[in-house]
């Protein structure tokens, strides 16, 4: 009986090619779904199309020119992974930062959380239908890119950490405009909350969708605001402080179902944490110097290995390197954490709609190139 | 020879032919004018390189669209696939036909128009459903699929709402029914019918939020996946000569036609008031298209199954007892 059903079951079903060409697949990820009508069977993400050996790179060259490597990664996070390479460097050499240069950093790398969060906000919303929200959150974005440009030149890729410090101090100038940004952003979550948050279409079309409780999460690796949302306050900048983090205050929002609903409010509320960490950093930003004084150009650590691991936008990410003594890392790996928040499609998706596929992989957010690296 | 250029053959004609014409300067305009209405929601200009304002942008983008080559797919069912763009616009230019625009500007003031202009409404999911299949393309069928269960969903309180003013007006036609509303609005007598009609005709036109057919972020383009060029053209200019057929239809049966409200008109000619009303309601459902994502198909089905056909049934029976009975 029960194999005649999956005999007619077998015959109903046919695959859908998912991508990598695809609006809605954010880069080059390809899922094979199976679909009987327009219900997932099975769902296989295929990644694999934005290679670039990037960890291979970085065992062929020098410290110092691996760095650019690093924000080519996730791309939407790049003054993150740019931090979490010197981070990991310094510790492998040895070198103090001053303080100044660790605010600093701490300030650019949670304006770049909330760049790349309010980039998956509008991107998120464009894949339910919404298309005005993208643009307004594009606009928010933009203001944060030219903060972030003013003081490191580049908008996307900024290599603005370098191991001791930072490339160039911030001036008033900065400061004004992270100040008018926060500001701006007070009336924006509003904005947000009455347009998007609290419309019933938008709620329907999230709650009780894509549900990962804790177990699965813990199964698959998944981190960050989708590990969050289950309910786990998992942070690796409160579990694990590193930099400055552990002398500012606050919150690790969590969620208490893990469907879509939960992701989206535990990332904007993360937005609002990042504001609270920058304006603490702004008001005890020390003086002195942004970069260490004695830093060689052609650093050769000890032989050693670290592992060093930081929160990126979209979870626990880590450098592991390995050193012979050389200039450049005898091995160079990087945990990533896409790999795991992707992989969650095989059990999330079964059982769920078409439409409900995109709305699931928009809200756990991956950024392809950084699986593929 | 003298019956083809009677005044009935000669008016019918002249009308057919004024009617596609507006009904493609209509259709350039309301792309024009929704691009600009989208840029002005999201915080941009919109078009504004192409005379002023952007105005020729559309007339560019058909000329463009008028070279391109059509390409027809591996395996396409070739007669389908080049019948369903032609297909899809007769309908449209059906619904010109009985349109008053005017207390004397209608091509055919036929007594069935409330009939006829619903009935050949239909007409698109044929067309809709062939395109899609003769794409030999998943993503298209997907969308066919989607266009059929809503069209035919929605189809029923739109027609509900649409025959409770029928009963009201005790008329087919639609000059007789904005004749019945000189006084009051039918809007104001039956609220209920107006706005069912007006998510009903969102859904009809595959509008967002209910643009499911065609949803980009989840079918890419739904059932034109395949088009290019003015096949690709047609299916849109269809759309949008759609969308001001059903808003000038809620034009006549809710607010009033070519007269002013509360029967004063101001001395402004009937045709600027029924314009006038008809993009107003125009604005309304491109200010929706913009604001709102879109609902999942299971919620829309549902929502037209479980809550609008009840209603406007209900609503149906009582315009009918209090018709009868008052």
């Amino acid at each position: 009986m029960a194999e005649q059903d999956t005999t007619r079951a077998s015959q109903r079903v046919y695959t859908l090619n998912l991508g990598p060409q695809h609006p809605s697949t954010h880069g080059v990820l390809r899922v094979l779904l199976d679909l009987d009508g327009e219900y997932i069977v099975k769902a296989d993400p295929v990644i694999g199309y934005g290679h670039r050996g990037h960890e291979k790179m970085g065992e062929n060259r020098q410290y110092r020119q691996f760095l650019p490597n690093t924000s080519r990664m996730d791309y939407l996070s790049g003054m993150l992974f740019n931090h979490g390479f010197v981070l990991a460097v310094e510790k492998l050499a040895g070198i103090q930062v001053p303080e100044r240069a660790k605010y600093i950093r701490v300030i650019a790398s949670e304006l770049n959380r909330i760049s790349s969060h309010l980039l998956w906000f509008g991107t998120y919303l464009l894949d339910l239908g919404g298309f005005t929200p993208f643009l307004y959150a594009f606009d928010d974005r933009e203001q944060i890119l030219d903060i972030l440009d003013s003081v490191s030149g580049s908008r996307l890729t900024y290599s603005y950490c370098r191991f001791g410090g930072v490339s160039r101090d911030i001036d008033s100038k900065f400061i004004d405009m992270t100040r008018a940004f926060l500001k701006r952003m007070e009336k924006r979550w509003a904005d947000y909350d009455g347009l998007v948050t609290k419309n019933i279409i938008f709620i329907r079309r999230t709650r009780d969708v894509g549900v990962i409780d804790a177990e699965l999460a813990r199964r698959y690796g998944v981190t960050g605001p989708n590990l969050r949302a289950c309910g786990v306050a998992f942070d690796v900048r409160r579990s694990e402080p590193y930099e400055v983090y552990d002398r500012f205050e606050f919150e690790v929002p969590t969620g208490s179902r893990g469907d879509a609903l939960d992701r989206y409010s535990v990332r904007f509320m993360e937005m609002r944490q990042s504001c609270r960490i920058i304006a603490q950093a702004l008001d005890h930003l020390p003086q002195g110097d942004f970069m260490a004084g004695k830093v060689p150009q052609k650093l050769a650590p000890p032989r050693g290995e670290v592992y060093s691991a930081f929160e990126s936008a979209r979870g626990l990410s880590a450098y592991y390197l390995v050193s012979d003594g050389g200039p450049g890392p005898y091995r160079c790996h990087i945990r990533v954490p896409s790999f795991g928040n992707l992989n969650v499609l095989n059990d999330v998706l079964p059982g769920t709609l078409v439409a409900d596929a995109i709305s699931i992989l928009g809200s756990i957010d991956v950024v392809i190139p950084e699986i593929d690296r | 020879m003298s019956y083809l250029l009677s005044s009935e053959w000669s008016r019918l004609i002249l009308g057919l032919l004024v009617a596609v014409g507006f009904s493609q300067l209509n259709a350039l305009f309301l792309v024009w004018l929704e691009r600009k209405i989208a840029g002005h929601i999201q915080l941009r200009p919109g078009p504004m390189e192409v005379g002023p304002h952007g105005l020729l942008q559309t007339i560019a983008d058909a000329v463009k669209l008028m070279g391109k080559e059509l390409i027809l797919p591996l395996k396409a069912d070739r007669k389908l696939f080049f019948v369903a763009p032609v297909l899809v616009f007769t309908p449209v230019l059906v619904g010109f036909l009985v349109l008053p625009f005017a207390k004397n500007m209608i091509i055919h003031d036929l007594n069935v128009g409330v009939l006829l202009i619903f009935a050949f409404s239909t007409f698109t999911v044929p067309a809709i459903l062939s395109g899609g299949w003769a794409s030999n393309n998943k993503y298209a069928l997907l969308g066919a699929v989607r266009s059929v269960g809503q069209n035919v969903a929605y189809e029923i309180p739109l027609l509900l709402a649409a025959m409770s003013i029928v009963l009201m007006a005790n008329s087919l036609s639609f000059s007789e029914i904005v004749h019945a509303q000189r006084r009051l609005w039918f809007i104001f007598v039956q609220p209920v019918a107006g706005i069912i009609y007006l998510i009903s005709a969102t859904a009809e036109t595959n509008r967002a939020p209910f643009d499911i057919p065609e949803a980009e972020s989840e079918l890419v383009a739904g059932f034109h996946t395949e088009y290019s060029g003015m096949g690709f053209g047609l299916f849109f200019l269809a759309e949008y000569t759609n969308m001001f057929i059903v808003c000038a239809v809620a034009t006549s049966l809710f607010f009033g036609g070519w007269t002013g409200p509360f029967g004063i008109s101001l001395g402004i000619p009937g045709i600027v008031w029924f314009l006038f009303k008809t993009y107003v309601l125009i604005f309304h459902l491109m200010w929706v298209r913009w604001t709102f994502p879109r609902v999942r198909f299971d919620q829309l089905m549902n929502f037209a199954w479980k809550v609008l056909i009840p209603i406007s049934l209900a609503n149906f029976v009582v315009t009918a007892v209090v018709v009868k009975f008052v």
